[in-house]
């Protein structure tokens, strides 16, 4: 009676909702991790103006995941949050610090600076948190019997801080370019000055993982290297990305630049998945592993069906009430 | 000291959820009242609805913010300290919390924006609409987190095999035995928190004589409210005890503190009870009275904890007094709400002073009500987490340490009480300036950024309100 193969429909759904969080998220948390450094002021209030309508919509995103991959795929809920227990508790706090300086920074006046802190610090931290995520995921987990059997602070390693690493530049460049669509003068100057020294850090960053992964995983470099398959074509694409981004700020194109950002952020993506693919808890558990049961993604499949495009519809349409560029000073309400 | 990581994750969960749950009981409460607002404002035109409903937007904005970076930290908890029970539970829990975020947290996130920014941005029927599907969005998100909760008290249309549920029948599960009980309680509950805090605030301002047409106003529509509501909670919490006597005697047993099993059980108004003995130390009560209002019946049999082991009994003496605790504080309510009608005979409940000062105190009450209500349904059913099916021991992470438990308890403890005093504080000045929000002719226009907050235009600092406004001074 399985007549479709609903774990493979489940893995575009989870993939789609983490891309989703990654670049709706990413350019909310990059303006974050940019604020200590912008010119001015006045500017953070631009720079906090451009994403404030829109960042509790983005980070449901996140929840989405997290109760997605429950409901879809409980067992990488349940190993991937304890292997991953302190740095889940940073990256939360890093989001709660920075929820909450949305709402008080405006209203401070000598203790601003604590809650430009607050919004930078928690930024930050919890992009690297999630870049930390990504490479304990291509590094593995011990596991034995479907549950975390390693220690406290295995998610720690040089491999995992640079990936978050890397993640904080990609975020900072997704934040640099979604300020030069959405912002203009001296702040959209500062954007396209400090876009393509970023960019250059991604690619530097990227291309060492890139390099090292398959010294960490036999079964990565199999796949990349044993033959030459068409998968190359993701790098490739990467590349073209990347060289867009540099030419359409060469340009002073004001759209582009963020648009080829998230084209560098999908392709790279892809690129994780392919490397990775069917396993889902590396290196022990693929996704028929980890799913949960048949009936359980159908009841779910079919609620998200039905609501989803209601939410993307009405998400959009926030943006499109708060479009256009984001003024100094602009007050409104 | 061996740390033990069952002990600190309960108390953890218990921490991080208690201040969770603080915040949506309010906010479920003043969406609807702000949507009323916005609805009476489209309909009359009389600017004093606008001016409530910006105010309370404001008030709401901080409220709904703590609420949403807290229960972000819910969403994970169950996977870094209770990921057996996630394991375990999943193909159940997994598709509630899901729709809870497709159908819930999406619609809030979206309309809230529009809510609070919006009202230049878009039509005013428009902005209405904002308002009304935020307060949708919170019963919504109550209706799956509280069928969630009631499936782990009163587990139904599951089957358990090779230690993991599988769902057998959606409906089953989803309209468990305690889920109609649980929901109405629960949203009454939020009604009577909003109600009791925006009465409590307008009290407070006609005390100062502060914009009294509008608070006038205020006072009056929350004490209708309330003289429906406190009373609706009674009955309603005695057909949730009832229903909790047949699926989860033990705990009702706890909260009456009884522990043979009898006939014309007294109902105690004051115990010391004693788990150790097994028995009461001291006793007041009224001969019967547990009996009629568990059985509607003088005579009716009350089970007693010494129905079950000792292993499975809950801790007595926290349920107990919890219950006693929300019991009392709900009649309380339903003695203002009366004063309230006998008041208005000669206008005098909004004149009385000392009406005026307990209301004001009565709106810290509810939440006092809810986290002791909380506490007796969750420490009721101990030590069971799903009930008779799984005890909290089976469920916590294997692979935590008591050191790494302690860590992030301490952690959250920090982090929220940081996060807390500021929310608090920066609630208690926007309650200070009030309702006319004279801080709008600042020069410094940079202060208009579109995020919650600056639906208000308060500075964070008192000292700087109080210099800038030398009249208010001392006003307190
Ligand atoms: C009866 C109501 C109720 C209860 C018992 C809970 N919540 Fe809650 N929650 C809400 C009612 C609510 C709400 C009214 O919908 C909130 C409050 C403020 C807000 O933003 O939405 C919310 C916010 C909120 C958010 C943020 C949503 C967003 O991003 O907008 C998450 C992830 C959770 N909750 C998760 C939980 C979990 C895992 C709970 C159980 C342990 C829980 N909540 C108990
Ligand atoms: C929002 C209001 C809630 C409050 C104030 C609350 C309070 C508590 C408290 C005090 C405990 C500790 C019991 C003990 O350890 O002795 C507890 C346990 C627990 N509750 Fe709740 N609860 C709430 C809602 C929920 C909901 C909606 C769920 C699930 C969907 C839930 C799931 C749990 C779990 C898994 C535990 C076990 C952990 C533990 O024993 O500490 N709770 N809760
Ligand atoms: C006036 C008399 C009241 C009675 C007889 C009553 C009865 C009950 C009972 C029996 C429970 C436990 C249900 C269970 O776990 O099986 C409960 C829980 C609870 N009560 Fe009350 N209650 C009263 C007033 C209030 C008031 C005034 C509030 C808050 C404003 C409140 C808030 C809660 C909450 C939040 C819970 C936990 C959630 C739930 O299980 O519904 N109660 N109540």
């Amino acid at each position: 009676m399985e007549m479709f193969d609903l774990t493979l429909i489940w893995a575009f759904i989870i993939g789609f909702g983490v891309i989703m969080y990654v670049l709706m998220d990413g350019f909310d948390l990059g303006v974050g991790i940019l604020f200590p450094f912008a010119p001015s002021e006045q500017d953070r209030d631009t720079m906090m103006n451009s994403v404030a309508p829109v960042w509790d919509g983005n980070e449901t995103w996140l929840v989405l995941g997290g109760a997605g991959l429950l409901g879809a795929f409980p067992l990488v809920y349940s190993i991937l949050l304890p292997a991953l227990y302190i740095g889940v508790f940073l990256m939360l706090s890093g989001l709660i610090f920075r929820g909450i300086a949305f709402e008080f920074r405006f209203k401070a006046r000598t203790s601003r600076y604590l809650w430009n802190w607050a919004f930078a610090g928690g930024s930050t931290l919890a992009a690297f948190a999630q870049g930390v995520v990504v490479g304990t995921y291509i590094q593995g987990y011990e596991t034995a019997n479907g549950v975390f059997t390693g220690g406290a602070l295995d998610w720690l390693t040089p491999f995992t801080v640079l990936t978050g690493l890397g993640l904080l530049a990609g975020y900072a460049l997704l934040g640099s370019t979604w300020l030069i669509m959405k912002t203009e003068g001296r702040l959209q100057e500062w954007a396209y000055k400090i876009t393509l020294p970023l960019l250059a850090a991604v690619l530097v960053v990227f291309g060492i993982i890139s390099v090292w992964t398959p010294f960490i995983d036999d079964m990565v470099r199999d796949r990349w290297f044993s033959n030459l398959s068409v998968i190359w074509v993701l790098p490739v694409l990467s590349l073209l990305c990347a060289f867009q981004i540099f030419r359409s700020v060469r340009n002073r194109f004001e759209g582009m630049p963020f648009v080829a950002t998230m084209g560098l952020f999908i392709t790279t993506y892809l690129g994780l998945i392919v490397s990775r693919w069917p396993y889902l808890i590396p290196p022990d558990y693929t996704l028929w592993d980890a799913a949960s049961a048949y009936n359980s993604q159908m009841f779910l499949l079919i609620g998200l069906l039905i609501v989803i495009p209601f939410v993307l519809v009405y998400t959009a349409w926030t943006y499109w009430v708060f479009r256009g560029k984001v003024r100094a000073g602009e007050g409104y309400h | 000291m061996e740390l033990d990581p069952l002990i600190l994750s309960r108390i953890q969960f218990a921490f991080v959820v208690s201040f969770h749950a603080i915040f949506p009981v309010f906010t479920i409460g003043l969406a609807s009242y702000i949507a009323v607002l916005e609805g009476l404002s489209y309909k009359t035109k009389n600017p004093v609805w606008i001016t409530l409903s910006s105010f309370w937007t404001k008030v709401f904005a901080v409220v709904f913010g703590m609420g949403v970076v807290s229960g972000i930290v819910m969403s994970f908890q169950f996977g870094t300290n209770w990921s057996n029970f996630a394991q375990a539970s999943a193909n159940f829990l997994g598709p509630m919390l899901s729709y809870e975020v497709i159908t819930a947290f999406f619609l809030e996130a979206a309309f809230l924006g529009v809510l609070l920014f919006g009202r230049d941005r878009v039509p005013p029927g428009v902005h209405l609409f904002a308002a009304i599907m935020v307060a949708t969005g919170t019963f919504i998100s109550a209706f799956w987190i509280l069928s969630a909760n009631s499936w782990m008290q009163t587990p139904a249309g599951t089957v358990l095999r090779d230690g993991v549920f599988h769902v057998t029948s959606w409906t089953e599960a989803i309209f468990n035995p305690s889920f109609q009980y649980r929901f109405t309680h629960k949203v009454i509950a939020s009604f009577l928190t909003g109600g009791f805090v925006v009465a409590g605030v307008s009290a407070w301002y006609l005390l100062k004589g502060r914009e009294v047409e509008a608070n006038r106003k205020a006072l009056s529509m929350c004490l209708w409210l309330l003289l429906i509501l406190a009373p609706a909670q009674l009955v309603v919490g005695d057909f949730h005890g009832i229903n909790t006597l047949e699926h989860q005697p033990a705990k009702v047993s706890a909260m009456e503190g009884n522990w043979e099993t009898s006939r014309n059980v007294p109902l105690l108004l004051f115990a010391i009870p004693d788990q150790e003995n097994q028995t009461n130390l001291f006793e007041i009560g009224i001969p019967g009275l547990a009996s009629l209002i568990l059985t509607h019946d003088w005579n009716g049999e009350v089970p007693g904890l010494k129905e079950v082991s000792v292993e499975e009994q809950p801790p007595v003496a926290i349920v107990f007094w919890s219950f006693r605790v929300m019991v009392g504080l709900g009649l309380l309510m339903i003695l203002f709400a009366f004063i309230g009608l006998v008041l208005r005979a000669g206008d005098r409940y909004w004149h009385s002073r000392w009406f005026l000062q307990g209301m004001r105190f009565m709106s810290i009450t509810p939440f006092i009500a809810v986290l002791a209500g909380w506490f007796v349904t969750e420490i009721g059913r101990a030590p069971w987490l799903v009930y008779g099916m799984m005890t909290q021991a089976e469920a916590v992470t294997p692979s935590l340490t008591g050191g790494m438990a302690l860590f992030t308890l301490i952690g959250y403890v920090v982090v929220y009480s940081l996060v807390f005093s500021a929310g608090l504080y920066y609630l208690m000045r926007v309650l200070y300036v009030g309702l006319e929000d004279n801080y709008d002719d600042e020069p410094d226009e940079s202060d208009r950024p579109m995020r919650p907050l600056s639906a208000s235009h308060v500075p964070f600092e008192m000292d700087e309100y109080s210099k800038s406004n030398p009249a208010r001074q001392g006003d307190h």
